[in-house]
C-alpha cells in the first residue's frame, strides 16, 4: 500500500488505551497476533478495550483468560491478568469480585470452555448473581484444539468428532446458553450478539460496554454472548466466515436482549466494614472473658486420676452432652481431657457413642477401648460395650433390671430405669443427667462446682439448667441409696 | 492463656481467622462439614468472604481466584472432595498461588464411608494432581495442633507460594479437646504478586501456562529448587521416648495417639519402645527416621491405610533397618492392644528372648 493511499484514510478508533503498545511474541511472530485472519477474538478484544477506556477502569479491571484461543488475552491487555483452569473462569472470578469487591472483574471464555467442562460454573455464578461482566465468545467449535465438536455446534456442522456431521440423535441438539440462564432469577442482563456484519458488530460493541458498566455500577451478572467467526476451523475465508456468522449460525442462536433488569436493579451496597484485628478473638469466642475460669475448683491432687468412660444409646438421648458436660467438667477441675464422638449418620437416628478421658496425665490417647465406666442408655449399647469395661470398673444402665447374661465377675453394676425416674423430675429426657450424676459419685473427684461450671457453659435455657440440677442430684442420691441398699453388690460379685 | 474445650475442626477455622484468613471456599462432607459450618459463621464476621460452592471444582477454583487477588484463603473437605480438587491444586502450585486446604479424612476408595481412614495420604503427600510439583503437608495429632498447624500453614503457604494442606484423621476433626488461641490476630500484608484490580498491581500476572519447552522447563526447575528449600527447613517430627527405643513406632494423627498409649504401657513392661510420630510428612523428616535408626533394631509403622506411608519410611531408612507393618483399614483404627501385642512379637523377632530378659 502506498503512502498516497494509507492519506485516503482517517483513523476514527485508534488503539485502545488498554492495549499494551507492543505485544510480546517469539521472534518469527512478531509481526501478527495469536488470532487467525478473520478471528472475531481480535474484533471482540477491541470492543472490551475501549468499553475498559471509556468507563475509566482499567486500573482496576481483572480480565480473566480461559483456556482456548484467547488463553493470551494477557498479551494485550494492559490491566491485571489472571489465567483459569479449563472451564473455570466464573468461580475464579467470583472470589476475586468477592475479595477485591472495588476491582472489575471480567471472565472472558469461549464456548467448550463455558458450556461444556464449565457449564456449572457458569450457571452458578449466574444464579449466585455474582457481580461480574461474562464475555461468552460462541464459535460454535473448539477451535485451539483443532476443530472437534462443542454443544454449540450446529446440527449438521461437521467437526473432527463429528466427522458425518452433528446429530441430534447421537450429539443432542445445540445448546442455548443464554436462553438457558435467562431462566435464573438473579442475572441482571444478558444479550446475544453477532459479529455477521458492521450493523452487529455496532450492536455488539454496545452491548460489551453496557455488561462492563453495569458491573461498574454494582448491579450483578451480566453476560454478552458474541457469535464469532472462526475461518480457520470452518475452513472457510473471513468473508463467508462473517456471512455464515450472520446467515446460519444466526438461525440456531437468535440475536437479542434475553434479560434485561438493569433499569429496575438496585446497587449493590458496600461491604460491611471489617472489623479492627483487635475485636477479632471476641468475634470468635476467643475473649478472655469468654474462656472458662481458670482452674476455679481445682480438684485435689491425692491420687493419680485417670477415667475412661464410654456413654452410649440411642440418638436424642443427650449421650454426647453427657460426655461433654463431663469434659468440660474435668477442664474446669484442672484435668486433662478428651472427648470423641461417634458420628456421621449414626448422629440422625440408631445409636450414637462417645469418649470420653479425665486425666491427671496428658491424655494420650482419646479412644476409650477399655472404659473404666461405660453409661449404656439402652441395651443395645450395653451388649455392644459390656465386655469392654476393665475388671473393677463400672456399668450404669438404664433400665429396670440388669440382663442376667451380661453380668460379669469384677465389674460393678448399676441398673435403674432412669428414663422414667427422670420423667418423674418433669422430662424423660432429663435421663442422661441423672446417669451422670450417679456417675460422678462413684469417683467423687469432680468438684460441683465444676460441674455447674460446665453445665452454664454447654446449656443454655434456663429451665433445662434447672431441671439438669435437679437431675444431677437425682443420681446423686439414687447412686447412695443403692450403695446403702447395696443392690448392686448383689447384682455382680464385684469386690466392693 | 487459659484453654477451651473445643472440636478441631471448629479450632481450624478459629486458628486460620486469627492467622489472617479471609476467604472460606467450600463443599460440605463428612467428616468436614463443621468446618464449612464454622466458616459459614465466622468468616463474615471477620470482614472475610464465605461462598458454598456447587462442588468442590469450582471451590478450589474459588481459591485459585482469592489467592490471586492476594487474599489468604482455605478450603476443606474429605477424600472424595479432595480427588476433585486435585485440578485446582496442580494449577495453583502451577501459578504459584498459596492457600490452604485441610483435608479431614475418610473412607475410601470410591463412596466408601466415613469412617476414619488415613487413604488420603498418597494423594495428598505425593500431589495428586498432573505435573511436577508437591504440597507441604501437616499431619495434627491433637486438636491443639489442629489450631498451631492451621497457623503455621498460611505462614508456609506465603512462605513458599504453594498450596498446605492440613491433614487429619476424621477422629481429630471430630474429636474436643482444651485448646488455646494466640490473643492477637494478624493480618497478612498483600503480597506483591497479587492482580487485585488496583494500579499498583495491574502489571501482574498470574498463569500456569509456559507455552515454551524451555520457559516450562525453567519454571518446574524453579519449583523444584523451592521444593527442595521446604526440604531442608520445614521438615518436622515429634520423638517420644525415642533416644534410647529399640522398636521404633511410626504413625501420624490418631495413630501417633495410640502408639504414645502403646509405648507407655510397652515402657512399663520393660520393653525399648519409643515413637517417631511425623508431623510434616512433606516434607517427610528423613533425618529423624536416619538418626534414630542407628540404634534401631526394627521400625513398626502404624497406619490406617494399606502401606501409603510405609513406602516413605522404607525411603527415609533406604535399607538401614527392618520396617514392619500393622495396618487397618475401612473405618476400624487399630486398638491399643492389637499395636502392643504386634509390638511384643516384634520384639520377640528382632531383640530375642535372651535379650529380652535382660530389658
Amino acid at each position: 500500500m502506498s503512502s498516497e493511499a494509507v492519506q485516503e484514510y482517517t483513523v476514527a478508533q485508534g488503539r485502545a488505551k488498554s492495549f499494551y503498545t507492543r505485544y510480546e511474541r517469539k521472534d518469527e511472530l512478531q509481526h501478527q497476533t495469536h488470532y487467525c485472519p478473520g478471528c472475531g477474538h481480535g474484533t471482540v478484544h477491541k470492543m472490551l478495550a475501549h468499553a475498559i477506556d471509556e468507563l475509566g477502569v482499567q486500573d482496576r479491571t481483572i480480565l480473566i483468560a480461559p483456556v482456548g484461543c484467547a488463553v493470551f488475552t494477557y498479551y494485550y491487555f494492559d490491566v491485571g491478568n489472571v489465567q483459569a483452569a479449563h472451564g473455570r473462569a466464573p468461580a475464579v472470578a467470583t472470589a476475586m469480585k468477592r475479595s477485591r469487591p472495588e476491582s472489575i472483574v471480567i471472565s472472558y471464555q469461549g464456548d467448550g470452555d463455558l458450556s461444556a467442562i464449565g457449564a456449572a460454573e457458569i450457571l452458578h455464578a449466574a444464579n449466585r448473581g455474582e457481580n461480574i461482566s461474562v464475555i461468552f465468545v460462541n464459535n460454535a467449535i473448539y477451535s485451539m484444539t483443532g476443530g472437534q465438536a462443542a454443544p454449540t455446534t450446529l446440527i449438521g456442522q461437521k467437526s473432527t468428532t463429528t466427522p458425518e456431521g452433528r446429530s441430534a440423535m447421537t450429539e443432542g441438539y445445540p445448546l442455548h446458553v443464554s436462553e438457558l440462564l435467562a431462566t435464573l432469577e438473579a442475572p441482571v442482563y444478558m444479550e446475544r450478539v453477532g459479529l455477521g456484519d458492521n450493523k452487529q458488530i455496532a450492536q455488539a460493541t454496545r452491548a460489551v460496554r453496557r455488561a462492563v458498566e453495569n458491573q461498574t455500577r454494582g448491579l450483578g451478572f451480566s453476560m454478552v454472548e458474541v457469535l464469532s467467526p472462526c475461518p480457520t476451523i470452518w475452513k472457510m475465508n473471513p468473508i463467508d466466515a462473517q456471512r455464515w456468522v450472520r446467515d446460519v449460525m444466526e438461525k440456531t442462536f437468535p440475536l437479542g436482549v434475553f434479560r434485561d433488569r438493569t433499569k429496575e436493579t438496585a446497587p449493590r451496597h458496600a461491604l460491611r466494614p471489617a472489623p479492627a484485628l483487635d475485636a477479632i478473638p471476641r468475634l470468635l469466642g476467643l475473649a478472655e472473658e469468654d474462656l472458662p475460669a481458670d482452674h476455679a475448683h481445682t480438684v485435689a491432687r491425692h491420687r493419680e486420676i485417670d477415667l475412661q468412660v464410654r456413654i452410649a444409646g440411642f440418638g436424642g438421648q443427650g449421650v454426647l452432652l453427657l460426655g461433654e458436660v463431663l469434659a468440660e467438667a474435668g477442664l474446669d477441675a484442672g484435668l486433662e481431657v478428651s472427648w470423641l464422638p461417634s458420628y456421621g449418620p449414626e448422629m440422625r437416628s440408631g445409636t450414637s457413642n462417645c469418649h470420653v478421658r479425665l486425666s491427671s496425665q496428658p491424655v494420650d490417647s482419646p479412644l476409650v477401648t477399655v472404659p473404666s465406666v461405660l453409661v449404656a442408655m439402652n441395651e443395645p449399647s450395653l451388649r455392644k460395650f459390656d465386655l469392654t469395661v476393665r475388671s473393677g470398673g463400672w456399668v450404669i444402665y438404664n433400665g429396670d433390671t440388669f440382663p442376667a447374661d451380661c453380668m460379669r465377675d469384677g465389674v460393678h453394676v448399676l441398673a435403674l430405669p432412669f428414663t422414667r425416674l427422670a420423667a418423674e423430675l418433669g422430662d424423660p429426657r432429663a435421663a442422661n443427667m441423672v446417669m451422670l450424676g450417679a456417675l460422678l459419685e462413684i469417683d467423687g473427684v469432680l468438684p460441683r462446682a465444676s460441674i455447674e461450671a460446665a453445665l452454664g457453659r454447654l446449656v443454655k435455657n434456663p429451665r433445662w439448667i434447672e431441671l439438669d440440677e435437679r437431675a444431677l442430684a437425682r443420681g446423686r442420691e439414687l447412686f447412695k441409696e443403692s450403695l446403702r441398699q447395696g443392690s448392686w453388690a448383689k447384682e455382680s460379685r464385684a469386690e466392693a | 492463656m487459659r484453654k477451651q474445650l473445643m472440636k478441631g475442626n471448629e479450632a481450624i477455622i478459629k486458628s486460620a481467622i486469627l492467622a489472617g484468613c479471609r476467604g472460606f471456599y467450600g463443599y460440605p462432607i463428612t467428616p468436614a462439614s463443621e468446618i464449612t459450618e464454622a466458616a459459614a459463621l465466622y468468616m463474615p464476621k471477620a470482614g472475610g468472604v464465605f461462598v458454598q460452592a456447587e462442588s468442590e471444582v469450582a471451590a478450589i477454583n474459588m481459591l485459585y481466584g482469592a489467592a490471586a487477588a492476594g487474599v489468604r484463603a482455605m478450603t476443606a473437605s474429605s477424600g472424595p472432595g479432595i480427588s476433585l480438587m486435585q485440578e485446582g491444586i496442580s494449577h495453583m502450585a502451577g501459578a504459584e498461588l498459596p492457600c490452604v486446604i485441610a483435608d479431614i479424612t475418610r473412607g475410601g476408595p470410591g463412596l466408601g464411608n466415613i469412617g476414619s481412614e488415613q487413604g488420603d495420604y498418597h494423594q495428598v503427600v505425593k500431589g495428586g494432581g498432573h505435573g511436577n510439583y508437591r504440597t507441604i503437608v501437616l499431619a495434627p495429632y491433637s486438636v491443639q495442633e489442629m489450631a498451631d498447624l492451621t497457623a503455621l500453614a498460611f505462614e508456609l503457604a506465603d512462605r513458599y507460594r504453594n498450596p498446605v494442606f492440613v491433614l487429619a484423621d476424621g477422629f481429630v476433626g471430630q474429636m474436643m479437646e482444651p485448646v488455646e488461641f494466640p490473643q492477637k490476630a494478624i493480618q497478612a500484608p498483600m503480597p506483591p504478586w497479587a492482580v487485585a484490580g488496583t494500579a499498583a498491581t495491574r502489571g501482574n500476572l498470574i498463569t500456569s501456562l509456559h507455552m515454551g519447552c524451555d520457559d516450562l522447563e525453567a519454571h518446574v526447575l524453579a519449583l523444584e529448587a523451592k521444593y527442595k528449600l521446604a526440604e531442608q527447613r520445614e521438615a518436622r517430627a515429634e520423638e517420644w521416648c525415642a533416644e534410647d527405643a529399640e522398636i521404633v513406632l511410626v504413625g501420624y494423627g490418631i495413630v501417633g495417639r495410640i502408639l504414645k498409649a502403646v509405648t507407655a504401657e510397652a515402657r512399663a513392661g520393660g520393653l525399648p519402645v519409643g515413637v517417631l510420630r511425623p508431623i510434616t510428612l512433606y516434607p517427610f523428616p528423613i533425618v529423624h527416621f536416619q538418626r534414630l535408626a542407628s540404634r534401631a533394631r526394627v521400625f513398626v509403622v502404624v497406619e490406617m491405610s494399606s502401606g501409603q506411608l510405609l513406602d516413605d519410611v522404607r525411603l527415609a531408612l533406604n535399607g538401614a533397618c527392618p520396617v514392619e507393618f500393622l495396618s487397618r483399614v475401612g473405618g476400624n483404627v487399630p486398638s491399643h492392644d492389637e499395636v502392643l501385642r504386634f509390638v511384643r512379637v516384634q520384639a520377640l523377632r528382632f531383640i530375642g528372648e535372651e535379650q529380652m530378659a535382660h530389658v
